[in-house]
């Protein structure tokens, strides 16, 4: 029973690990990109953690609590992390694929349609 | 089973080192770059975590915790950089 939950969860931690790579590799551009780490790779190395507490609890010398320290500090760290990127990318102009919205094109449409232009 | 599991893990999570280097060498900008490099070490503590299962040690979650602390750092400090020019302003 322990066996086969610790082999789902490692299986599963370690697809999201992928999955969170996969998306790193293949999406278009630098904002689609952060959301496929951050997200799923704090998830996949939280539920490889959670096997390991699960494994080193269950060989009888008590439970194991040193992957806490691990993975409450990726979860801390990891939303400052990529707050940090997106800022950086911010500042940086990094290219969007996202188009930029109406009124950001022409600042002055508002004042022109009331004028009658 | 478990032998099996871990396994196939291994060979997921090299994987996803192999992406993300992939993106670290090509990555168009240089946030892109830091991003490729907070997802290796990420990836390197689940590889880490691994082995411990693997091996049945509980020697590796010590380096797993430096690496998780340094590579924050770098990260915070390489955002820095691209953000203000300077890190320790």
């Amino acid at each position: 029973m322990l066996e086969i939950m610790l082999s789902v969860l490692i299986v599963v931690g370690a697809l999201f690990t992928f999955i969170g790579s996969l998306g790193l590799a293949r999406l278009d551009d630098f904002y689609t990109r952060l959301h496929g780490p951050t997200k799923a790779t704090t998830l996949g190395v939280g539920a490889l953690l959670i096997a390991s507490v699960l494994y080193f609890s269950s060989r009888g010398e008590g439970l194991s609590l040193h992957e806490v320290l691990v993975t409450l500090f990726l979860f801390i760290t990891a939303p400052v992390s990529a707050h940090l990127l997106a800022k950086a990318a911010l500042h940086l102009r990094v290219r969007s694929i996202a188009p930029p919205p109406a009124e950001a094109e022409d600042p002055l449409a508002d004042t022109r349609a009331r004028a009658g232009e | 089973m478990l032998n099996i599991a871990v396994s196939i893990s291994f060979a997921l999570v090299s994987g996803a080192l192999f992406l993300s280097l992939w993106r670290l060498l090509r990555g168009p900008d240089k946030p892109d770059r830091i991003l490729a490099l907070d997802t290796l070490y990420i990836n390197t503590i689940a590889l880490l975590v691994l082995l411990g299962i693997h091996l049945s040690s509980s020697l590796y979650f010590e380096a797993a915790l430096l690496i998780a602390m340094m590579g924050f750092v770098g990260t915070v400090a390489l955002c820095k950089y691209l953000l203000r020019g300077d890190i320790i302003e």
